[in-house]
């Protein structure tokens, strides 16, 4: 529906909403407050871990926000974003010489690769340089290259390919390079002979022979890591495992260019290709879009909706999301916006009972059994539902297109997965916690004793220093020395003040014009007979 | 611009239960011809005796267990079980019989244990047993072929109870193939001596194995279709022709030969849409291929040995009770956990 | 009939020597299934139960002292999982313990009323509160477990609950069965971070 014209070029909006969290792992940190001036390509938020990955300002112009906005996310949450107000001038910062990957060390490949801040663009949004790493293993097997886009109405990759297939294959070898790849396999959906042709047409120009096209059926999912590398491959990834755990890597069409891009001419990921499409848009077509622009703007600038639009989609109709409102960001991994004429289903209020046909269990692209999946999600049974695997579900949906009782099945395994992490992150405070009180009653245990212990010492000492004398005894001599001060003060005497032994001649002094000051106080007091103000607080 | 959220994924094919249904009671309708060719008009009001009772039991109980009415009774799912009960009952079974039956199939078997999707045992086979326990009598009241009724003499028989003027009751039932098996066997004939007779033999054409025949096409195309799986046909077909193969080889005189075995006595009527039922059934594909072989040895064994002339209904209710175990034993490998 | 008697006997005399044999040779010192229990109990240490703490709680469901229904903050889950672990049937929450909250909230201290009293300080099963006589007090939100026990001794009454706000860390898929939501409008709640 989107491959009839060629793709749109790029286009400022108005103003640029950036997300600091555009990529799996931590959300970067901003180096920018408001008010600041940035051209283009500049860094405004360094990674942040190792997880994380830099953003850079996709054009000229002045920061004016940095604060909690809507992002595109399911849940419609608010995230930190940097909202940036471009000049118009387009204005590039002064980039680095690039040089030729070849004479490149592969860690600085994948550093300068981490630098120009690019993610998986295949919708991840994984960063690139960490699976660009082959760990421990000195060279991997296979490098494929996921050519596929088996989700219906997504086009970006198609289009990039028909006309920039010699970018993505420049990529590709740089890839290639840091991975020290032995081989390298493109695999492609036979539904795109036209990409089919441009790579394999680029591929005999340039005289590559390291890297393998492979054109694969047209079946939905076959654009899912692991299936895309059992077809190619033949080999299985294992359960909960990485492609890296059997020697290969996959990696999208779109960051193959990106990557070309960042270190043939040093430019950072600043806009990627966007599939605008379906029935609810008046033009569908690929757009290349700037990283933060309104999606407002951007469906405005390329023809706006139809007027029987009724829902919007980021991504695929299979895994993709809907959107509330359409005021918000493209991020790095939108690959697709996807507008439909007929309303959203509502959940499981349609849904009728399972009745168990297996129809579910027949279409899953992991070998998994949905219906029991389904079974314990709806009993709650989340111990179970790991049992039968849950986490090797990629939530392709194909369970639930299938299913004749129109059962929401991807959102009962979504629903599951969040509640099971959540049971976890609880577990691991409450274990926490668990610590932090015993330490507590450990403590107030030890003082208690330690109390007790000063007190049987002390206690041990007066009766050792005053030799036989029961305690009883030292009371009462004390009772009685208070007693005597008593009378003594009743009896006008000047107090016998106490520790007046051992005094200085400055000390006696003082005590002197004191008892003066006393005495003078108190023959004033009985002359007026005025009694000493009680209801003064003490300060 | 606001839209309204909900999940992926946003497309779905156009299956549906009731299309399911609906193309299992089209695959029906081949045997059911057949069958009115040979036995009149009895059938079809069996069968309309028995889905009246069943949308108006399930009505019922709906409302009885504030469920929404309209969505269920579109599913067309009560009226798939009174046709199949409808088919195996005996053709000139009273038609309180028959409301007796679907009666305890759809509101004991089949609501009272959840409704739809949620009923362990078949209710079809469950209504047959009932009333195969209760009025054993009752259930041996088949019909000759070709017997000349028409359908008001049909009626006044099967609603009124009333035979009609011209008619000889004993002229027109008779025992089926499967029946006389049984009868045969407990007299100690050998086999050879009554499988001549005109009820045993193909091409003349009693009527059960071109009935049966016209149940296999409609199941062939249910396969293609692929509204069910090939494997709970091909083990019970399977498991039965060994048995029958192995029996009859060692002593043919006292075990019936497969052909028998599989064209008498609703075989391949179970083979395709009874056992095929898939909330009762086995779900993982090993599962129901076991599943299946249990039914098919569990009915050899009850037909040759046990107390019943078709033991089929006995077959799929105690296979319906190890489906669990089935299940839980058979599941596949996960995508990446078998060993590389 | 003699021989029967004799019979019985002589097989429970059996039976009985197993038994004890089996009771001295593969006993177990103290009680294992407190720990277990301890491990699915939240560790608010808020004492809704009617015990004080977790561990004490623990204790007393071992011993059959108490009901396993009695903790708020664990909530149906964790008397779920409590039932699970010990056999019996699962129940609803015991209304005189308290009510599950659906919101999971923390506390804080209003700085500018704190007198620096430290009678929260001696409260606080967890010890996260920091603080010393006469200095400012304050929440370690990241180790408060919101069981409230600081909020009765203080005597200006400047802790609050606020409730934790939802991050898209934290953010869970709601249930497919609870009503959806469609278009609602974003709410801002004043939340700890």
């Amino acid at each position: 529906m989107s491959t009839g014209q060629p793709i749109g070029e790029v286009f400022i909006p108005s103003k640029l909403v950036l997300p600091l969290q555009q990529h799996i792992g931590e959300a970067s940190e901003c180096l920018l407050k408001t008010g600041d001036k940035v051209l283009k390509g500049q860094v405004i938020a360094r990674a942040n871990g190792y997880v994380s990955v830099p953003l850079h300002a996709p054009t000229s112009g002045t920061v004016t926000a940095i604060d909690k906005q809507a992002v595109p996310h399911p849940s419609g949450l608010d995230a930190l974003c940097v909202t940036i107000e471009p000049d118009q001038q387009d204005t590039w910062i002064d980039i680095e010489t690039p040089s030729d990957y070849k004479d490149m060390d592969p860690s600085a490949l994948r550093n300068r690769i981490r630098d120009a801040g690019i993610v998986g663009l295949g919708g991840a949004g994984f960063p690139s340089f960490i699976k660009l790493n082959p760990g421990a293993r000195t060279a991997i097997d296979e490098l494929i290259i996921n050519a596929a886009e088996c989700e219906p109405y997504i086009t970006c990759d198609d289009m990039l390919m028909r006309e920039r297939a010699a970018q993505v294959l420049q990529g590709i070898q740089v890839m290639q390079h840091a991975l020290q790849a032995k081989r390298c396999i493109i695999g492609i959906e036979d539904n795109k002979p036209e990409a089919l042709k441009a790579l394999s047409d680029s591929l005999q120009q340039a005289g590559i022979d390291s890297i393998e096209l492979q054109a694969i059926p047209t079946i939905y999912p076959a654009g899912g890591e692991k299936q895309l590398i059992r077809v190619l491959t033949g080999k299985d990834t294992p359960s909960q495992g990485l492609p890296l755990d059997i020697g290969v890597v996959c990696q999208n069409v779109g960051t193959a260019c990106a990557v070309y891009e960042a270190i043939s001419h040093g430019r950072p990921l600043l806009s990627r290709i966007v599939t605008l499409t379906g029935d609810g848009i008046r033009q569908p077509a690929n757009h290349e879009v700037l990283i933060g622009t309104p999606i407002d703007e951007f469906i405005q600038h390329a023809g706006g909706y139809q007027d029987s639009v009724k829902q919007l989609i980021m991504g695929g109709p299979m895994m993709g999301f809907n959107l509330g409102t359409d005021q918000l960001p493209i991020i790095k991994t939108t690959n697709c916006l996807l507008a439909l004429p007929q309303a959203a289903d509502s959940g499981s209020k349609n849904a009728m009972p399972c009745i168990r046909c297996g129809a579910c269990m027949e279409v899953c692209p992991a070998s998994l059994l949905p219906q029991q999946l389904y079974w314990h999600a709806f009993a709650r049974d989340f111990d179970k539902v790991q049992d039968y695997k849950l986490f090797d579900c990629i939530e392709c949906g194909c369970c639930s297109y299938v299913c004749p009782s129109q059962i929401p099945l991807v959102q009962y395994y979504r629903f599951a997965k969040t509640e099971i992490w959540a049971q976890e992150r609880d577990k691991i405070k409450s274990d926490h916690a668990r610590g932090r009180h015993e330490f507590r009653l450990e403590r107030l245990e030890k003082e208690k004793q330690e109390r007790a212990e000063r007190m049987r010492k002390k206690k041990a000492a007066l009766q050792t220093s005053k030799g036989k004398k029961p305690a009883a005894d030292d009371k009462k001599d004390a009772i009685q020395a208070a007693l005597a001060r008593v009378k003594a003060k009743q009896q006008g005497k000047p107090a016998q003040g106490q520790n007046t032994d051992n005094l200085t001649a400055e000390q006696l002094q003082k005590i002197q014009e004191i008892d003066a000051r006393r005495a003078k106080q108190k023959s004033g007091e009985t002359d007026t007979g005025k009694k000493p103000d009680t209801n003064h607080t003490v300060e | 611009m606001r839209f309204n959220k909900t999940t992926s994924p946003y497309l779905h094919n156009e299956n549906n239960v009731s299309a399911v249904m609906k193309r299992v009671l089209l695959a029906l309708i081949p045997g059911t011809l057949v069958y009115c060719y040979f036995f009149g008009w009895f059938i079809l009001v069996n069968i309309t005796i028995a889905c009246i009772t069943a949308v108006a039991s399930e009505a019922l109980m709906l409302a009885l267990r504030k469920r929404p009415i309209k969505p269920y009774l579109s599913d067309y799912s009560a009226v798939l079980t009174a046709c199949l009960l409808a088919l195996a009952l005996p053709t000139l079974a009273p038609w309180w019989l028959i409301v007796i039956a679907t009666l305890f199939a759809i509101i004991i078997a089949k609501h009272l244990y959840g409704g739809l999707g949620y009923n362990p045992f078949n209710p079809a086979m469950v209504g047959y047993v009932v009333v195969m326990i209760s009025f054993p009598q009752h259930m041996t009241q088949w019909l000759t072929a070709q017997h000349g009724l028409d359908l008001w003499q049909t009626l006044q028989l099967q609603l009124f109870g009333i035979t009609p003027a011209s008619v000889q009751l004993d002229a027109i039932t008779s025992a089926t193939p499967i029946d006389s098996l049984k009868t045969g066997l407990s007299l100690q004939k050998p086999i050879s001596e009554y499988i001549q007779s005109p009820l045993f033999s193909f091409s003349q054409g009693t009527g059960w194995e071109w009935i049966a025949c016209g149940f296999t096409l409609g199941g062939l195309w249910l396969l293609y279709k692929r509204v069910i799986s090939w494997q709970i046909p091909a083990g019970m077909l399977l498991s039965i022709s060994a048995m029958a193969i192995i029996f009859s080889l060692i002593n043919p005189d006292q075990y019936a030969g497969p052909i028998f075995q599989l064209f008498n006595g609703g075989t391949l009527l179970a083979a395709f849409f009874i056992a095929t039922d898939p909330v009762s059934a086995s779900t993982t594909p090993k599962g129901r291929f076991i599943y299946a072989i249990g039914i098919g040895v569990l009915t050899y064994i009850i037909r040759t040995w046990g107390g019943y002339p078709d033991g089929i209904a006995f077959a799929v209710l105690l296979m319906n009770m190890a489906v669990p175990t089935i299940d839980y034993y058979t599941q596949p490998k996960v995508f990446g956990a078998r060993k590389p | 009939m003699i021989t029967a008697i004799i019979t019985m006997c002589v097989l429970a005399a059996i039976f009985g020597l197993l038994l004890g044999f089996v009771a001295v040779r593969f006993h177990i010192e103290g009680d294992p299934v407190v720990d277990k229990i301890d491990a699915l109990l939240p560790q608010t240490q808020c004492g809704q139960c009617s015990f004080p703490g977790c561990r004490p709680y623990a204790e007393a469901i071992a011993k059959g002292e108490a009901d396993i229904n009695q903790c708020p903050p664990g909530g149906e889950a964790t008397i779920d999982a409590l039932a699970d672990l010990l056999g019996v049937d699962s129940k609803p929450l015991n209304p005189e313990n308290g009510v599950e909250e659906d919101i999971k909230t923390v506390v804080t201290i209003d700085e500018e009323i704190c007198i620096g009293c430290t009678l929260c300080i001696q409260a606080c099963p967890v010890d996260a509160i920091l603080g010393a006589a006469k200095q400012m007090h304050t929440i370690i939100t990241d180790e408060c477990t919101g069981c409230d026990l600081c909020i009765p001794p203080c005597p200006v009454e400047c802790i609050y609950i606020i409730p934790i706000k939802e991050e898209l860390a934290t953010w869970k898929w709601p249930s497919p069965e609870a009503p959806q939501t469609g278009d609602k409008p974003q709410k801002q709640i004043m939340g700890a971070q």
